[in-house]
């Protein structure tokens, strides 16, 4: 885990979304939530989310199928969320 | 230099004329349409639902096309990509180069589809015939045909 003096993120406010099967197994679309002592990273945030309850261990189960995006661009687990203002877990893109 | 995400059906003979119109020095203009199989596996489609992620959909687009344009010198282009339920042999997608020649425009039109497959966040349900519903899985192809376009980045 990051340094917690330079990247925390913690108590900031952060819009979070789901799409496709993770919504699904989700169960919502979206919330608000502070975000919690020792999340600094989109990975964090992940495995957090996955210790939260049935639900969202089923969504998160699989480490490294879901992407996440942060305010709208794609990134990487290692990606800090502080400042950031929404964040988005996803499956692997399948347009076109 | 366009991108947009829409419900409504497009003319690809309407959208190729507006970019064209008054234009002489392009030589050359490609089009892909991408359409609904009615097959899946060998099982019958009866329709398929294309989820979006709102404004991220239009920024990475945006971003996809503008990677094109600098890399084939292209004098023009456009993506069109659809979102909501759709049945066998509707169009959901369209992707227009414009080059002087033809040679980078067809080779912008393929990296613009393969980048668009692995980055526009865009996620597909099919629903058979027979009731059942499935999201589609990323097919490993669509990764394989991104790396050409880095590997081929890194060799410059």
């Amino acid at each position: 885990m990051s340094d917690s003096r330079t990247d925390a993120a913690q108590g900031q406010t952060l819009t979070v979304r789901y799409f496709a099967w993770v919504r699904e197994k989700v169960g919502c679309a979206e919330e608000v939530l502070e975000v919690p002592v020792g999340v600094a990273t989109v990975g964090d945030l992940a495995l957090w989310l996955a210790a939260r309850g049935p639900q969202y261990a089923d969504a998160f189960q699989r480490p490294g199928v879901v992407r996440a995006a942060l305010d709208k661009v794609h990134v990487k687990p290692a990606a800090p969320i502080r400042g950031a203002q929404e964040v988005a877990f996803f499956p692997p893109v399948t347009g076109g | 230099m366009a991108a947009r995400v829409q419900r409504e059906a497009f003319d690809v003979t309407a959208e190729v004329s507006a970019l064209t119109a008054g234009r002489s020095d392009i030589g050359s203009v490609v089009t892909f349409t991408g359409l609904v199989r009615g097959e899946a596996d060998g099982r019958a489609l009866r329709s398929l639902t294309l989820e979006h992620y709102p404004d991220m959909t239009e920024a990475e687009l945006l971003r996809i096309d503008a990677e094109a344009r600098d890399r084939f010198g292209l004098l023009g282009s456009l993506v069109v990509h659809r979102y909501g339920e759709f049945e066998p042999g509707d169009a959901i997608v369209l992707v227009v180069t414009l080059s002087r020649h033809r040679h980078s425009a067809f080779e912008a039109a393929e990296f613009l589809m393969d980048y668009l497959k692995s980055r526009a966040p865009f996620w597909k349900k099919e629903a058979f015939a027979d009731g059942s519903e499935r999201w589609v899985d990323a097919r490993e192809s669509d990764g394989s045909a991104l790396a050409r376009w880095t590997a081929s980045a890194t060799q410059k």
